[in-house]
Parts: structure tokens; C-alpha cells; sequence
């Protein structure tokens, strides 16, 4: 009895110092918890992360784009060119390249998508560069001004439809269907290959969102002028009517002049 | 036998052999279905009549397609069904007379063949002397080679007709010299370079390597007569490059500022908007005909139609920092025209 309450009486003498730790650690490891996840969502970037991403980067990349990004005689540089570079060639699958070409073409992607934001972290820890937008950037925006803007600044290279078209040499720009809004707003951004930048300086990020906006507007809705036949103008409408057109006319001729069984 | 066959022919006359092939004559002649069997006949009259049947149907969906879809305004979707509705019933309506028409022609009307001669172009001898005679009256009685004042006059009073036209006509060229219209654009010293389509100003330092912009006068929103013309003119390509490749002409090094270039949107060769910038290859490609320049020579032609480089806006800075033009451009833009100087 003596012995039981001589040991619960009995306190470590360092007792205090380990509650006083404990107690440190449960209300400073919550309060960084609750903080930590707020901070994660606008710049996650743990040390962790970068390594992974510098990892991915070396085991993938290096090779044109050299171990620390300093760029060789095969590829660029990318110190600078930031998170929304690597989100928008690696997630579109353009990088890492199947093979040299006039341009970087649309793939499968490679990586998932936490391989990618890691990548992006690494790449946008070695010089500041283009961030992701804010996720309201890239949805709600006046499709009729964006269409003007798309038509003054896009529709050459890109067809006023978005269908795409030819530049030299074996470049074309790509078609602009279906597009993840982040991509677009990258594209605008970074301009990536040969599509020239517009920064925010020129198209503000409100007009980005504006054309962003008539994108979606053109994938959900169908060309008011019906059948659009890859809205490619002369060349598939003229091959439609050489084909369609002049075959129904050569086809009536011919039963128009045959003999009637 | 064919030289003295040959001699009987009249030189200006159709090759006329004298061992022509006998004509000969039509096949025997061919009979239908319709005209063997009344039954089929029967039957091919009762499927033209369902042709033009589905006619009459086909122009009644139209009508119906018509309310049905209607156009609702402020919804550019709803054109779409109304236009095919509409237009396919009208389309297959009109389709369905013409097949029915055709298909009654050949499977039931008369289908015995037949030859329709050809006729000489030449009158009889009788005809030509009456018709030379009837001038011959006309001209006694009217007395035209007689009264060569009446008869002068008259064809002056003819001739001077289409006077009024030409002042008409003359009148839709541009006032003034066609040629003062054409050499020069909105821009001139001190005007600030300005985006399309809001018209803000921009700053040099808003312009960063490997950007394109759409520039138009900042004067250009005032303008209310004539605004498409004026911008077709004055419309130009503002892009950065790295200072280091541009290889400017000692007597252009001024008109560019920091690597910041400006060069008119308006292809030499039949005036499209060449915008195609390729940002690494410094290349400008017309859409039209591919005629292609090279941004860091000037915009010289380096493929295709064109036959002149770009004209190049000389650009600086303003004390706030705004690029504005130096000048207006130092030769006409655009294609060619007759008086062009250069």
C-alpha cells in the first residue's frame, strides 16, 4: 500500500519539463496543422516535394535539359521559365519529346499529375518565373469579349474557330478544342514554342479569362451555321463539294442521260 | 478513186468521202418494262406519283419545321435547326418534282427515237436579193446617206450620252488624289501605339521578348468615317526580340527601341493581315499565299509572292515611358498600285 502510493506520489523530476513539452508540441503541432493545410493550397512546396521533383526532373529531363536545368545544345534552359511552363508541356504530354521534330506534338501524358507538381515546384524553386492562376481566373468569363479578343490576337495562327492551322516549315498551331482552361491560360503565358507570349501586360489575366470563356463557349456549343466539317474553311469544304458536290451532279447526269429499262 | 473524189469536194465544205459508211439507220427499237408489261407500267406511274406525293409533304415539313424551331433571338443555336429543317424539306420538296418529272419522262412517255435534220444557214438567192433591196428602199426613203446633217447629229446625240456617267462614276474615286489616300496612314510623329481593339497605350516595358502585339493609332477610335479603312492601313505588329538578333540596317537603327520592333500588318503582296509570329524563328507568315518574312532583317521576303518587305514603323519613348511613332511609315503599305513611287 505504502509502496503503491510512494509510487504514484513519487514524480519524475523531469516530469514537468516532458509535460510542458508535450503539451508544446500538441498545441504548436495542431495550430501548424490547421495552418499548414491553409498554406497548402497556395504554395505547397515541402522540401520533400522539391527533392522528388528535382529527382523526376534528373531522371527524365537531364538529358536535353541538363541536370540542374542550365539547358545543353538539345533543349532550352528552364531556369525562369516556372510551375506553369512545366504544367503546360508536361501536361499535355508535349514533354518530355518522343523525338526531335519541327515541333513538340500533343501525347498521352507521361507522369501523373503529383509527379508534374512536383516537377513544376522544382523547376519554379530554381528562378521566379509564371505561377499557376488562381483557380477563378480560369472559369466565368464574358465570352463575347474574349471572342473579340480572340479574333484580334489568337485567330490568325489558331482559325477564329479554334480549329487550328499551318505555320512554316512543318509548325502548325494546334487546335484549341477541349483544352484544360489551365493550359490555356499557360499557352497565353508562357508561349510556349514558337506562339509568341502575352504576358498580363498585354492581355490583363481578366482578358485571358474572357477568352478562356469562348473557348468553352465554342466546345459546348455547335456551329450555328451547321455542319462546321472541322471549321478548316476552303480546304474541307472545297474537298466536300468537289467529292459530294460534283460527284451528285456527275451521278444525275449520268441516270438523266441513261435508258430507261 | 479518192483523188478524183477529193477534186468534187468544195474546200470550205464538210470532208464529204465518197465511200462514206452507209447511215445505218437506228437500232431496232428498244422496249421498256412500262411498254411490255401494263402492270409494271401501272407501277411506275404509281411510284412517280408518290414522288411528287412526298413533294407536297416534303413542302409541308418545311412550313411545319418552320414553327417548330423557331429562330429565338439572343439564341444563335436555335438558327441551326430552323435553317436544316427548313432548308432540307425545301431542298427534298423541289428534288422530289425534278426526279418525278425526269423518271415520268423515261419510264412512260413516248420513247420511239427520231431524227431532226439539220437545216442550211444560207438563204435562198430569192431572200438575199429581197433583203439587200429592202435596205436599198429604206435607205431612199429615210434618206439617210441623203441627210448627212440629220444623220450626224443624231449619232453625235448618241455618243454624247454616257456623259453624265462618267461623272458619276468618277465620283466613287477616293476625293482627291487616289494616291495621297494611299501613301499615308494615321500615323504620324508623337502618336502613341495603342492595343487592338480597346485602344490603351503601351509601354515599352509592358512589352516582353517574344511578344506580339496588335497595334492600332490611338487616334484610330475617334475616327467615325471611314474607321475600317483607316485601320486596314495603320494596323501594325509590335514584337520584342532579343536586341542581340536583330540585324538592322545602319540607317534603321534608330526605328526600333531595346529589341522592340513595329512592322505594318498589311502583306505586300495583296494586303492580308500577315500576324503569324513565330516567336523562335523570328518569322512572319502570311495566311493567304505564304509569303514569308523575316523580322530580324527588316521583314524581308524570304519565300513566297510578296515582292517587298513589310514597311517598318519607326517607334520610341515617350517621357512617360509610352511607345509612340516617329513618323508615319516611309513608303505606302500594302500591294502594289500603278503610281506606287517605289
Amino acid at each position: 500500500m505504502r509502496k503503491i502510493s510512494h509510487r504514484t506520489g513519487r514524480r519524475h523530476p523531469l516530469a514537468s519539463v516532458a509535460l510542458l513539452v508535450v503539451g508544446l508540441f500538441t498545441t504548436g503541432g495542431a495550430y501548424a496543422l490547421f495552418t499548414g493545410t491553409a498554406t497548402a493550397e497556395s504554395s505547397a512546396v515541402s522540401e520533400a516535394q522539391l527533392d522528388e521533383g528535382k529527382k523526376i526532373f534528373q531522371a527524365n529531363c537531364a538529358s536535353c535539359h541538363g541536370l540542374n536545368a542550365e539547358g545543353t545544345n538539345a533543349g532550352p534552359s528552364l531556369i525562369g521559365v516556372g510551375a506553369l511552363s512545366v504544367e503546360f508541356q508536361v501536361g499535355t504530354g508535349r514533354m518530355p519529346m518522343a523525338g526531335s521534330g519541327p515541333q513538340a506534338e500533343v501525347k498521352p501524358v507521361q507522369f501523373v499529375q503529383e509527379d508534374i507538381d512536383a516537377m513544376a515546384a522544382w523547376v519554379a524553386s530554381l528562378a521566379p518565373g509564371p505561377a499557376l492562376p488562381e483557380e477563378e481566373m480560369l472559369s466565368g468569363g464574358d465570352a463575347s469579349n474574349g471572342a473579340e479578343l480572340f479574333r484580334v490576337n489568337c485567330a490568325m495562327c489558331h482559325n477564329v474557330a479554334g480549329a487550328g492551322g499551318a505555320l512554316t516549315e512543318g509548325k502548325f498551331a494546334p487546335h484549341l478544342k477541349n483544352i484544360d482552361p489551365v493550359h490555356i491560360y499557360a499557352a497565353m503565358v508562357t508561349g510556349p514554342q514558337n506562339m509568341p507570349v502575352f504576358s498580363d501586360m498585354n492581355l490583363t489575366p481578366e482578358e485571358k479569362r474572357d477568352i478562356i470563356a469562348y473557348l468553352k463557349y465554342m466546345d459546348g456549343n455547335a456551329s450555328v451555321g451547321g455542319l462546321d466539317l472541322g471549321a478548316l474553311g476552303p480546304v474541307s469544304e472545297g474537298l466536300f463539294i468537289w467529292i459530294f458536290g460534283l460527284g451528285g451532279l456527275i451521278a444525275i447526269t449520268v441516270w438523266l442521260t441513261a435508258k430507261s429499262n | 478513186m479518192t483523188d478524183s473524189g477529193k477534186e468534187l469536194v468544195d474546200a470550205g465544205a464538210a470532208v464529204a468521202h465518197s465511200d462514206a459508211i452507209e447511215n445505218p439507220g437506228f437500232q431496232p427499237e428498244h422496249k421498256r418494262v412500262a411498254d411490255l408489261d401494263p402492270q409494271r407500267a401501272k407501277g411506275a406511274e404509281r411510284g412517280i406519283a408518290a414522288l411528287f406525293i412526298a413533294s407536297i409533304v416534303f413542302t409541308i415539313l418545311a412550313a411545319v419545321a418552320y414553327n417548330i424551331f423557331p429562330i429565338v433571338e439572343g439564341d444563335p443555336q436555335s438558327i441551326r435547326l430552323n435553317n436544316m429543317f427548313v432548308g432540307l424539306g425545301i431542298a427534298f420538296g423541289l428534288l422530289a418534282i425534278g426526279v418525278g418529272a425526269v423518271h415520268w419522262a423515261k419510264a412512260l412517255m413516248h420513247g420511239h427515237d427520231l431524227v431532226e435534220e439539220r437545216h442550211g444557214t444560207r438563204g435562198t438567192e430569192e431572200t438575199r436579193t429581197r433583203a439587200v433591196e429592202i435596205f436599198k428602199e429604206a435607205n431612199a426613203e429615210s434618206g439617210w446617206t441623203r441627210r448627212k446633217l440629220v444623220r450626224n447629229t443624231m449619232i453625235g446625240a448618241m455618243v454624247a450620252t454616257p456623259i453624265p456617267a462618267i461623272a458619276l462614276f468618277r465620283d466613287l474615286a477616293p476625293a482627291g488624289s487616289p494616291q495621297e489616300v494611299l501613301n499615308h496612314t494615321m500615323w504620324k510623329a508623337g502618336v502613341r501605339l495603342t492595343r487592338d481593339p480597346n485602344g490603351t497605350p503601351i509601354k515599352a516595358s509592358e512589352v516582353t521578348i517574344g511578344s506580339a502585339f496588335h497595334v492600332i493609332p490611338e487616334n484610330l477610335l475617334e475616327v467615325e468615317e471611314g474607321f475600317l479603312d483607316e485601320k486596314a492601313k495603320a494596323a501594325v505588329l509590335l514584337m520584342r526580340l532579343n536586341p542581340s538578333d536583330l540585324k538592322e540596317a545602319a540607317d534603321r537603327k534608330d526605328w526600333s527601341y531595346d529589341g522592340i520592333v513595329a512592322y505594318s500588318k498589311i502583306c505586300t503582296h495583296v494586303g492580308c493581315p500577315v500576324a503569324l509570329y513565330e516567336q523562335q524563328t523570328h518569322h512572319l507568315l502570311c495566311p493567304c499565299h505564304q509569303s514569308q518574312f523575316d523580322v530580324t532583317e527588316h521583314c524581308k521576303v524570304i519565300f513566297g509572292p510578296a515582292a517587298r518587305p513589310l514597311p517598318q514603323l519607326p517607334i520610341a519613348v515617350d517621357a512617360e515611358g509610352y511607345l509612340i511613332a516617329q513618323s508615319d511609315f516611309l513608303e505606302p503599305v500594302g500591294p502594289s498600285y500603278w503610281e506606287r513611287a517605289l
